[in-house]
């Protein structure tokens, strides 16, 4: 197995339904406090560190071989918002038909045997990444690079902002990406021996809040 | 008999022609083309014409969400748990050609819920020439443009002039209003598409969307063994 | 109660049962140094108890403690007499104050207390812990509120965890304050509201007939959980209009 399978995994090209999602940067963008390159950034670091190391430390675990539909269950336990409840598994299940064509598995045949209707994305991301002999600390930087990279495309597309400017956005990013990858890792350790309440649950009012906002709009251009 | 088949839940690969029963699916066609050049019109008239003869449903992949598929539900053309909207995120294109996902899980959702089906028209959002249908979604891909987008588009050509297995010149209608040479038209078209199908249309007139619909048929006949 | 150099430690403890008479009985009401515990006149088959604070704090280093254990069929209803507010301490470290919950079949509980202030320099980090069984009820609010009028916060962090029939039915973290991880203030967690809430219901009934998720007015929700519970969040620019939404919130649940 190859390392670089994680260029492929944590490619925005990578066909598993990302790009109909901004991370709940379309509604930030309608309440006004999403306004351009620098509220973005606070807008992509405040997800990295809430719902982005969650979904880190949830794909890692995975990685390690904590059983899915635990994982699973603590994922929903996380996501308060029904909105973010639904797009998660929307999303896992887009990312499970595209890792089952990449990287053939019975585990992910077996997951998605058990979840029909998809996962939470972020096991799915978890059971992908082992499927493709990637190592725990790859999948937990892939989810913390989702949980930025997508609002910051989708802004570009939402405000007209600036490709490059986005970009950097991600870019000054990188070394707290670093350190959410680390602390993640850490925790799906402490989750194979302790168990899920290990992981870490942080969590942003205003992406909850806004995901049910979002979803009762009657015209948007993302899924959520 | 495709060897390639898996068993396992949910259908695993996208262009397998057969569902995780082993039965075979709906045959899938895609309709394309350019903003306001009548893809919903003549997604409705085709539900119209097959809906007696034929177990069909539709998946629209709106530019803002359900708009399209609000419109399908408005007219009624046919009932609402047989037409799905798939949000695209801005982005018509990716949604039907580079990231399929989406439109395969609506595809599949509408076989389990209320097939078996026959037909599924898989509407996409209007973006531009360039955008086609993957061949992981759909079987057979119609391309519509209509004569007031100007005259010169066949000309022009483009992957979905080009390519389609059917290209529909939609609202001939109003070529004297808005000074477009159908003529012209389908020679160019016939020059880009060589043997490929055109089909000259009014909605508006009395035979409407017939020779689309008997395309159709047609295409049903070859897929159904 | 105990005070080593470092801070003080309480640990202040109730049980609640059925009386056997359709009433609820409080066999165990301890107080403990600053947390103290007031029995007060209740109605009808639910009893009333007053968290009084008798000083100041948390400080940095105390570690609080709040127990209360609710037994098959009992109904308690506790409330505080003035809001809780984290206060910098002589001592460097964080002070910890946590509180458990149990409650058993049938039982009942309606946690109510007053705001907790985050002034500016403290350091808090607070955990509630509820293990509900599979037929309890349960209402529940916690109202942060990030500095005193004009203040900067302090550092707080929280954490609330229901399990209800020994499954985790919500885990949430929230850390907010100098120190705090990025983006805390930013347009995705608080965007500049100094006040921030929770209520959460849990009724058996939810189980079956879920609520609906809508928004309440444009910083609040109410949505179901995967479980057999419903949760407000709601962030406001203050104390009393935060109150405000979730008066509103728990009056609309329990219409």
């Amino acid at each position: 197995m190859s390392r670089a399978a994680l260029l492929v995994l944590a490619d925005g090209r990578f066909p598993a339904g990302g790009h109909a999602h901004s991370g709940g940067a379309e509604a930030a963008v309608k309440a006004g406090r999403i306004t351009g390159a620098d509220s973005l950034e606070s807008f992509c670091r405040g997800r990295l560190h809430t719902a982005g190391l969650v979904s880190s430390a949830l794909a890692a675990s995975a990685v390690l071989g904590v059983d899915p539909r635990l994982l699973d269950e603590a994922a929903d336990a996380r996501t308060p918002s029904p909105a973010l409840r639904t797009a998660a598994r929307k999303l896992g299940r887009q990312l499970m038909r595209a890792a089952r064509a990449s990287w053939p598995s019975t585990e992910l045949d077996a997951l998605a045997r058990e979840f029909p209707k998809g996962a939470h994305q972020p096991v799915v991301l978890g059971l992908a990444a082992r499927a493709a002999g990637l190592e725990a600390v790859d999948a937990a930087y892939c989810a913390a690079y989702e949980s930025v990279s997508g609002p910051s495309s989708a802004t570009v597309r939402l405000l007209s902002l600036d490709p490059f400017d986005a970009t950097g956005v991600l870019a000054r990013l990188s070394p707290e990406l670093d350190r959410i990858a680390d602390r993640a890792l850490e925790a799906a350790r402490r989750v194979a021996d302790e168990g899920v309440d290990a992981l870490p649950s942080a969590s942003a009012p205003l992406l909850e809040i806004g995901a049910e906002a979002h979803a009762a709009w009657p015209v948007r251009l993302f899924a959520s | 008999m495709h060897l390639d088949h898996h068993h396992d839940t949910p259908a695993a690969l996208s262009a397998d022609a057969h569902r995780p029963d082993g039965t075979r699916r709906a045959l899938r066609i895609g309709l394309g083309g350019p903003v306001g050049s009548g893809k919903t019109a003549t997604v409705a008239a085709l539900c119209r014409a097959l809906r007696d003869e034929l177990s069909l449903a539709v998946v629209t992949n709106d530019i803002y969400t359900r708009e399209d598929a609000e419109f399908l539900l408005r007219e009624a053309v046919l009932p609402p748990e047989r037409i799905t909207a798939v949000e695209t995120g801005a982005c018509p294109h990716t949604a039907i050609r580079d990231d399929i996902s989406a439109n395969l899980e609506a595809v599949e959702d509408l076989e389990d819920e209320v097939g078996p089906l026959d037909l599924i028209l898989v509407e996409s959002g209007g973006d531009n020439l360039t955008a086609t249908f993957s061949k992981g979604l759909v079987d057979a891909q119609i391309f519509v443009i209509d004569v007031a987008g100007g005259d010169d588009i066949p000309r022009k050509g483009g992957p979905g002039v080009t390519t389609a297995d059917l290209l529909i010149v939609n609202k001939t209608d109003l070529a004297p209003y808005v000074g477009s040479d159908l003529a012209r038209m389908a020679a160019d078209a016939k020059a880009q598409r060589a043997e490929l199908p055109v089909v000259l249309q009014s909605l508006r007139s009395e035979a409407g969307v017939t020779d689309v619909a008997d395309w159709v048929r047609a295409q049903l006949a070859a897929w159904t063994p | 109660m105990t005070a080593p150099g470092a801070g003080v430690r309480a640990t202040a403890r109730l049980v609640a049962r059925d009386d056997g008479r359709g009433g609820t009985a409080l066999p165990v009401l301890e107080s403990d140094g600053p947390l103290a515990l007031r029995r007060t006149r209740g109605s009808g088959t639910e009893a009333r108890v007053m968290l009084v604070g008798a000083m100041s704090g948390p400080l940095g280093g105390d570690h609080f403690t709040v127990e209360a254990d609710i037994r098959e069929g009992a109904r308690l209803r506790l409330g505080s007499a003035a809001a809780t507010i984290a206060l910098p301490g002589q001592t460097k470290g964080e002070a910890r104050y946590d509180v458990r919950l149990t409650v058993a079949d049938d039982g009942e509980l309606h946690w109510l207390p007053e705001q907790l202030i985050s002034a500016g320099g403290s350091d808090l980090y607070v955990t509630t812990r509820i293990d509900l069984g599979a037929t309890s009820r349960l209402v529940l609010r916690e109202e942060q509120v990030l500095g005193r009028a004009g203040e900067e916060p302090g550092r707080l962090s929280s954490r609330l965890v229901l399990r209800v029939a020994g499954r985790t039915v919500l885990d949430q973290e929230l850390a907010c304050g100098p120190g705090a991880p990025g983006g805390w203030d930013g347009p995705a967690v608080l965007a500049g509201h100094r006040a921030v809430g929770q209520l959460l219901v849990v009724r058996p009934e939810f189980a079956d007939k879920p609520v609906t998720a809508q928004m309440l007015g444009e910083s609040a929700t109410v949505v179901p959980l995967a479980g057999p519970a419903a949760l407000v969040t709601a962030v406001a620019p203050d104390a009393l209009l935060l109150r405000r939404v979730l008066d509103e919130a728990l009056a609309t649940l329990s219409a």
